[in-house]
């Protein structure tokens, strides 16, 4: 699984290449851009991962230690709970409003104003890597349905519980994509007044 | 308890039972979790593809002998240039030897009764056939005019062809890779049979190894290229089109972050195979095998940041290209490396002439060829002259067809008997190598003149002062397709008609060689303990060199 | 059975205590905070500098501890090291072309290049 992590570092890297390119390109654009977001959501939903990496690692730590199977699949159902939450804050709250707003690119763009073609650009990075992002997280949500499946038939232990770790590799890598993508994309250029 | 090397008198000529009739039935096939047959998928679907592209360039040769083009309108003829390369690379070179000798060979030399993942090994040649259907729809559909390298702002706002269906074939196929070297890195770290340490691995293990690396590391970014120029197409975003701002450029990097490794991946499985072949039939150890070893690992590093030579005429900065100007120069040193030490494998040593020893000489010299015409490449001022010729062409043809595609065959013919249990007929082997040889050097050789005198490449129409050399080339090709139609046919015939082979025909060292023909699904009935390094072959100084009187001593 | 096999990759004999992931999990906490707090104050490039530090610093811990690269081999790091490494390549070398295509071709040699760098970095 870490080398499967590692093609997943350059694959979300090469989309973290293009966009410091860009952004050094065009920096104004981009602190433009990245003031048509919403900070507050975004460090909600970054809490809200943090949330469930912890909860990830304490299902893993019970079936470590032979916790009974009701309390690992607790666990696994709150962090499938906040994963969903994570996507339900993206989709409702800030996709929902930039279809509303027109800073969708290439589905709902309406131009003019702050809605610069540097700032479509920053858009399309936004989408392109929170999507890419939030596939990840559905991928993740399959995953650990599948774990509390197999945990209610009994299939882990103290001494098998790899599933449960391999999985909490992957969740935890989608916890810290996100944490880059949180000050990458939200705080470009700063909130400060005059920013 | 276990032997180490089982006495081959006592082996069976040809097991009842082996991994071919073990179970019967498609099924039993298309679900296996052996290695072997899934070497031996590989292998069919490989073919298929690789006649699908060299269908492709038959008729570009046919085309190409008249000035005005023979056969197509130029918008066909981007099509039949773009389908070539696009199946040549992503679907029969990178896959060539890895999935098909490397899946087959890996657990035999290590001494494992499989690879790690299994599952994941079946469902690598799974999503490799979906990859592949998808870019022969795409093919068949109408083509895609863009070229194996899909440049934008043409492919991403212009071209109105199935770009979206062959990227997508590619993204998908670029899995396959990356779960068949995840799966070789974790086999060879953790399953090598005990006292096979590293450095008594076979130099193939060595250069599958660093070949995994580099389909680990490398294609992640193919796949996010491709996706976003997917994503470019279906949505007009702008990402790569300079009118809002965006970087042609930018694409070319990160295509070629992964291309140039690419190549490599394609050349250094090849270049394992021949420190195979080299060393067998020369009935001599390897010269130098930890420097064999560590410059397939330099290869597999330096491979990484060369990249930007494929842009030095692009518009890149002048600063950028000379960095990669100065590492290309560097990364020729490990192959050159290879090339010196095979030399002094073969140098004093016993050499005898079959079909796979043909192909690795073949590939030596080629390979030679091909890799010192990439330095003119490397070189910022020559490249202005030659890059978008003929030369270009040439010069990654004799790698690519010269170099990889020879080892290929000569890995092929060489390990034959131990995964059919047959041998195909000798005669006819030789003499399709040389035709082959011949061919190749025919179609190619020209090429690097047409391209020093200035013809572009993938052009449908050329000044009809170069018809000469291009009829040249297109006959050659003619001959070349010949040498490749009679392996498939002898191959064939010998699995029914062939005779029977035995454990070791080669009298080859490697474990691959201590179990019968064809391996029996488990591969090892016994797990073998390895005491010897690797290509023990008995000393071969004091034989058969005459004195000074010229009298012969045993 | 192979599931063993890449258990024991990473199958750490070391069981981390419940405080130790709070105790992380509070630092992460704090970090998303600080993150966000500081964006509203005025620090003009450091912003992006802190910002980034800060989201380093919470990337280290959830490696460290929620994934156990604390505990694990050295086999294991190299794995993730090299693949940020590989990054790094990816990001210097594409950088080298990007942000240097207005400089000029400056016949005085290697110096004047030095001066143009010094400047575009400061």
């Amino acid at each position: 699984m870490w080398i499967f992590l590692a093609t997943e570092i350059l694959f979300f890297g090469g989309m973290f290449t293009a966009y410091i390119v860009y952004r050094a390109l065009h920096l104004s654009s981009f602190i433009l851009g990245s003031h048509q977001l919403v900070v507050k959501f975004g460090a909600m939903n970054t809490a809200v991962l943090i949330c469930s990496s912890l909860t990830m690692a304490l299902a893993i730590r019970t079936a470590q230690t032979g916790g009974s199977k009701g309390v690992v699949i607790v666990w696994l159902l709150l962090t499938m709970a906040l994963g969903a939450a994570f996507l339900g804050i993206k989709l409702r709250f800030e996709w929902y409003r930039d279809y509303m707003e027109g800073l969708i690119p290439g589905v709902a763009w309406l131009s003019g104003g702050t809605h610069t073609p540097g700032v479509k650009m920053f858009m399309c990075f936004y989408f392109f890597m929170t999507g890419l992002h939030a596939l990840h997280m559905v991928v993740g949500l399959g995953i650990l349905t599948v774990l509390v499946i197999m945990a209610a038939r009994d299939r882990f232990s103290a001494e098998y519980y790899s599933p449960l770790e391999i999985s909490g590799l992957y969740w935890h890598f989608v916890d810290i994509v996100w944490i880059f993508l949180f000050p990458l994309l939200y705080l470009i250029g700063g909130r400060y007044p005059g920013s | 308890m276990s032997t180490a090397i089982r006495d081959l008198h006592d082996a069976p000529a040809e097991p009842a039972v082996n991994y071919l009739n073990a179970s019967y039935g498609i099924k039993s096939w298309l679900l296996t979790l052996d290695h072997k047959r899934i070497g031996l998928l590989y292998l069919a679907s490989i073919t298929v593809m690789f006649v699908v592209g060299g269908v492709a360039a038959t008729l570009m040769r046919m085309h190409l002998v008249e000035p005005q083009g023979a056969l197509f309108e130029p918008e066909t003829y981007n099509k039949m240039f773009s389908t070539h390369g696009i199946i040549m690379v992503f679907f029969f070179l990178v896959p060539s030897i890895p999935a098909t000798l490397g899946n087959f060979l890996i657990p035999l030399m290590i001494g494992a009764r499989d690879v790690a993942f299994p599952k994941l090994n079946l469902m690598s040649w799974y999503i490799f056939i979906t990859g592949a259907a998808l870019a022969l729809y795409g093919t068949i559909s109408g083509g895609v005019d863009t070229g194996w390298t899909f440049y934008p702002p043409y492919s991403s706002l212009y071209s109105e062809t199935h770009v979206v269906a062959v990227a997508l074939g590619i993204f998908i196929a670029g899995f396959s890779s990356i779960l068949t070297g995840l799966n070789f890195i974790v086999t060879i770290h953790k399953m090598r049979a005990p006292g096979m340490t590293w450095f008594r691995l076979p130099l193939f293990i060595w250069a599958l190894y660093a070949t995994s690396l580099i389909f680990v590391l490398g294609t992640p970014v193919i796949a996010i290229t491709v996706f976003l120029l997917g994503l470019e197409r279906l949505l007009h975003v702008g990402i790569f089109d300079p009118a809002v701002g965006g970087d042609p450029l930018l694409f070319q990097h990160m295509f070629w972050f992964y291309s140039h490794p690419a190549v490599y991946i394609m050349i250094l499985p090849g270049m394992g195979v021949i420190s195979e072949l080299v060393t067998a039939f020369s009935r001599k150890k390897i010269f130098g095998y930890s420097f064999v070893a560590f410059s397939s690992l330099s290869i597999a590093v330096i491979s990484f940041i060369v990249w930007g030579h494929h842009m030095f005429v692009t518009g890149q900065a002048i600063y950028a290209g000379l960095v990669f100007s100065v590492l290309s120069f560097l990364v020729a040193i490990p192959s050159a490396v290879k090339v010196f030490n095979w030399t002094a494998t073969l140098y004093r040593g016993s050499i005898s002439y079959e079909a796979p020893m043909l192909y690795a000489l073949g590939f030596i010299g080629l390979f030679t060829i091909g890799g010192l015409t990439g330095l003119f490449l490397a070189s910022l001022a020559t490249d202005v002259h030659l890059n978008g010729t003929y030369f270009i062409v040439a010069h990654f043809h004799y790698i690519m067809v010269g170099g990889a595609v020879m080892a290929y065959l000569g890995g092929i013919h060489f390990w034959w008997p131990k995964i059919s249990g047959r041998m195909y007929p000798d005669m006819w082997a030789r003499i399709s190598a040389a035709i082959i040889f011949i061919g190749f050097n025919l179609t190619f050789f020209p090429q690097f003149m047409l391209g020093y005198l200035g013809m572009p490449r993938r052009y449908a129409v050329y000044p009809a002062e170069f018809q000469v050399l291009n009829v040249l080339s297109s006959a050659g090709a003619s001959i070349l397709g010949i040498g490749y139609v009679i392996p498939l046919v002898y191959l064939a015939w010998s699995m029914r008609y062939g005779p029977v082979a035995g454990p070791n025909p080669w009298n080859a060292k490697g474990l691959e060689w201590t179990i019968p023909s064809p391996p029996p699904t488990e591969n090892f009935e016994e797990v073998p303990i390895v005491t010897e390094e690797a290509y023990n072959y008995p000393a071969i100084e004091a034989h058969h060199y005459p004195d000074a009187q010229g009298v012969a001593r045993v | 059975m192979t599931e063993e096999h890449h258990a024991s990759d990473y199958h750490a004999p070391h069981i981390v205590p419940v405080s130790t992931y709070v105790l992380v999990f509070l630092a992460l906490m704090l970090g998303t905070a600080l993150t966000t707090w500081i964006a509203y104050i005025d620090l003009r490039a450091w912003n992006t500098v802190v910002a980034l530090t800060i989201a380093v610093c919470k990337m280290l811990l959830v490696v460290l501890f929620f994934m156990h690269i604390k505990y694990s081999k050295g086999l294991t790091r190299i794995v993730i090291v090299g693949a940020f490494f590989w990054l790094g390549i990816m990001i210097t070398l594409t950088c080298s072309d990007e942000l240097t295509r207005h400089w000029e071709i400056v016949p005085e040699g290697w110096s004047a290049g030095a001066l143009h760098l010094f400047r575009l970095l400061f």
